[in-house]
């Protein structure tokens, strides 16, 4: 037996070289740098899409693309930015932190770790091949209800086979991420003494093994009812076409929640830091985050308010998720509170999470407004509805990411980003993601429906001020390219505490952090 | 459990990759196949080849690793964590379908026999359906059918899975015991009850197409028949694969008493899918 040990461990130390290395690899910081550069490639596809939306609508009438194109193109931003830039910066920066964090060696199963990574860019490859096909990609929107989703041509299969795809990729993701946080951290480190980014995650993961194989079995059942004759969401058949849209949100909402808890996390961890005080209330952020996990189970019909439901359950689903309005607020003022009579600087991360709370506030208020169920019916399906999920999305999750490579940045790589150009980063950002998303609010109150690729001429004025906005938006992100670049190729090195109020066990580690982060398990007391 | 003190993290791994690679070539494949074209069955059927020998391979790898020695308990607690989350990903798929069937029975049949907020569409467009459950819908899609009899088949199935049950839990005290006979007799009675299972099904499946008129295009009560009792005949296959590896495992003298994950996790398998054909009894046969 022992010879066969040291078979197995002499394999260890040939690292293999070029592109095998990052096939085979089985390093949490291998795989998290895959996940987070693959995230920045989709964030650009997706964002190109984006610019074609906002090129079209730069004017009313139709100029640039057919009607069909501009479907294929609110589609695809929609799933690429979803699945492809959001949640796979949020599990690459996991991959990097959970274990430097908790004070482990690696991920708890580095191998499904592997897999759940080289699932995504095989599942894209194959859902945007679709673009390419004669008769176009998918086009009846991310939600793909039936019956339109049902009327595409053969993108259909390839469309729902590569979401199975990712969902497998979430799932594992996440059993991998909740093995590690229960089983990996250091002696000492309670539930309660963890950082508050990991106890996001841990959250986040939970959301995403519930939800995830629901999504599954909803587009599975689109795929039977397209291709095996089942009758799910057909009335003839006693099927019902709005099942598929409370299936669909069942999933939908939890997952809302998957894009913006570790976005918390973030923030969570950034505000302390640079204003040199401990969280405010730290256990009231962790009840906070378990009920707004919980109560995103509850609150799914609130996406459908305007299908025609019982008025008892649009009652019901406008009080849950009212109620979640409850813990998101003990959130911010703990925020808030902690940054009081701190000791305040603000470096980029910090000016990051700082737009956070202020801009993701405006989109959990319009969110609130989505909530009533007689203003819905007024807002449903307009251009209001795509302000508040871009506000959220946009300088809510995107911008804690941001912050969050800002501020690990040195520690991953060693060196120091240009703070000057981070800053600029930050204020063309900002201000370009303003005069995108802000106007859309004026359009959708006064009734400019979404997914259309033309309007009438009283929206002009606002749309060409988006369309502005998002060009912008788009070439400032050029610039954050050129800092990541322009950080990779400096010889200057970070010291191993970056930031002079930062806490936690990665901030003891050397930068960049050895190959495996802790040989030994540190002792926390 | 075993001499190793520090975390086995393995360092390199081609098997994911190759996993992702089959995965891709059965998925391109079947979506040309639904999609029509003629090649799409083959390149499914590779796909599918593929897979089988890459989880071999994968499954291999770990089987032999773990008989090294080099997994400490620490590991052995990340695999118990990762099978539990994973059984509890399955419960949410099988929720899914589940929902499907509620939502039909509870609220769409009743909307569509006139009843309630939506009683418009009863009214305007099939003013005669009335809703009797099971139904194929106001269209009475693809015709009369008859039902499965859960008297029949489904409760003989039942009292097979739920003695599985029982059997694998006996092998599993041979096995804690160290009882060998009473192990691998256990677990041969386990894999016989499973498959005997999937040959009922089998049998039922047929039977309901060529006699009762009972299809996957008999409106919503076929399609929720169908897809519940689909998905779970093919996780008691998977499972009873499951249990036939372990079987061989046992034979070849893998596992002791205190040390036996890959038994323990098959095992908890197994009993999720009893537990889900409860549920399928109750549900779907029965009420």
């Amino acid at each position: 037996m022992s010879t066969n040990i040291d078979k197995l461990h002499d394999d260890h130390h040939h690292t293999p070289s070029g592109i095998m290395r990052w096939i085979t690899t089985t390093n949490h910081k291998d795989i998290g740098s895959m996940y987070l550069w693959f995230s920045l490639i989709m964030f650009f596809v997706g964002g190109l899409m984006a610019l074609v939306i906002r090129a079209e609508l730069f004017q009313p009438g139709l100029q640039l693309v057919v009607p069909g194109f501009f479907n294929q193109m609110t589609t695809m931003h929609a799933l690429v930015m979803i699945f492809g830039a959001v949640m796979p910066a949020f599990v690459g920066l996991a991959n990097w932190q959970l274990p430097i964090m908790i004070g482990a060696p690696d991920m708890a199963l580095p191998r499904l770790n592997n897999w759940s990574f080289w699932i995504l860019p095989f599942a894209f490859t194959m859902m945007l091949s679709t673009l390419f096909f004669g008769s176009g990609g998918p086009a009846a929107g991310w939600t793909l209800y039936p019956p339109l989703s049902l009327q595409g041509g053969d993108s259909f299969p390839f469309t729902i086979l590569s979401i199975h795809m990712l969902g497998l990729s979430s799932i594992l993701g996440a059993i991998n991420v909740i093995a590690t946080i229960l089983n990996m951290r250091a002696p000492g480190m309670t539930l309660m003494k963890m950082p508050i980014f990991v106890w996001t995650w841990l959250i986040t993961a939970f959301l995403l093994i519930a939800s995830m194989p629901v999504l599954a079995g909803a587009v599975t059942m689109l795929l039977t009812d397209k291709f095996f004759g089942t009758m799910f969401f057909t009335a003839s058949g006693g099927g019902d076409p709005a099942m598929f849209q409370h299936i669909f949100w069942f999933f939908g909402h939890p997952e809302v929640y998957i894009l913006i808890l570790p976005a918390f996390g973030i923030v969570s961890t950034i505000i302390p830091a640079f204003s040199r005080k401990r969280l405010f209330g730290y256990d009231s952020m962790v009840y906070a985050t378990a009920s707004i996990a919980l109560l995103s189970f509850i609150v799914w019909a609130h996406h459908m308010f305007t299908v025609g439901m019982p008025l008892a359950g649009e009652i019901f689903f406008m009080f849950t998720t009212m109620l979640i309005a409850i813990p998101t607020g003990v959130k911010v003022f703990n925020w808030v509170a902690t940054m009081w009579k701190g000791s305040m600087t603000f470096e980029t991360p910090m000016l990051f999470a700082l737009a956070f709370i202020v801009l993701f506030t405006i989109g959990g208020f319009s969110g609130l407004m989505l909530a009533m169920v007689p203003a819905d019916f007024q807002y449903h399906d307009t251009y209001f509805v795509v302000a508040h999920f871009h506000y959220v999305l946009v300088p809510g999750a995107v911008f804690a990411i941001m912050a969050a490579v800002y501020y690990w940045l040195p520690k991953w790589t060693g060196k120091m980003y240009n703070e000057g150009l981070g800053k600029l980063h930050f204020w063309l950002t900002t201000i370009f993601v303003n005069l995108t998303f802000f106007p859309m609010h004026f359009v959708g109150l006064a009734g400019m429906p979404r997914r259309i690729p033309d309007y009438a001429v009283q929206f002009a004025d606002f749309n060409a001020i988006a369309s502005v906005g998002a060009f912008g938006f788009g070439l400032s992100q050029l610039l954050f390219v050129y800092i990541l670049f322009n950080t990779l190729k400096k010889d200057v090195t970070a010291e191993d505490k970056v930031w002079e109020g930062a806490e936690g066990l990665e901030w003891t580690l050397p930068s960049p952090p050895p190959y495996h982060s802790f040989e030994e398990a540190p002792k926390v007391d | 459990m075993s001499g190793s003190n520090s975390y086995y993290v393995p360092h390199e791994s081609s098997w994911p990759f190759l996993t992702t690679i089959s995965i891709i070539v059965l998925f391109i494949g079947g979506a040309n196949y639904m999609n029509g074209y003629a090649s799409g069955t083959s390149v499914m059927l590779l796909g599918l080849a593929f897979l089988f020998i890459v989880t071999y391979g994968w499954f291999s790898t770990v089987i032999r690793e773990s008989e090294a020695g080099i997994y400490n308990s620490q590991v052995d607690i990340s695999f118990r964590w990762g099978m539990v989350w994973f059984i509890f990903s399955e419960v949410m798929f099988f929720s899914a379908f589940f929902g499907a069937l509620y939502y039909a029975r509870e609220l769409s049949l009743p909307w569509l026999g006139g009843e309630g907020a939506k009683a418009a569409t009863n009214i305007f467009l099939w003013p005669q359906f009335e809703n009797v459950w099971p139904s194929n819908g106001p269209t009475n899609a693809n015709g009369e059918f008859t039902l499965v009899k859960a008297g029949g088949i489904p409760a003989l199935n039942t009292i097979l899975l739920l003695t599985s049950g029982l059997t694998v839990t006996w092998a599993h005290h041979g096995l804690k015991e160290q009882n060998r006979k009473k192990l691998i007799y256990g677990l041969i009675m386990t894999v016989l009850l499973g498959f005997i299972f999937v040959g009922f099904q089998a049998y039922e499946y047929m039977h309901a197409y060529s006699d009762l008129n009972l299809k996957m295009t008999s409106g919503i009560y076929g399609s929720t028949f169908y897809m519940l009792t689909g998905f779970h005949g093919f996780h008691v296959t998977l499972g009873a694969v499951m249990l036939t590896v372990i079987l061989f495992r046992c034979i070849n003298g893998h596992f002791s008493g205190d040390n036996h994950f890959g038994f323990e996790a098959v095992a908890w398998y197994w009993h999720f899918v009893d537990v889900v054909w409860l549920g399928l009894f109750v549900f779907v046969y029965w009420l």
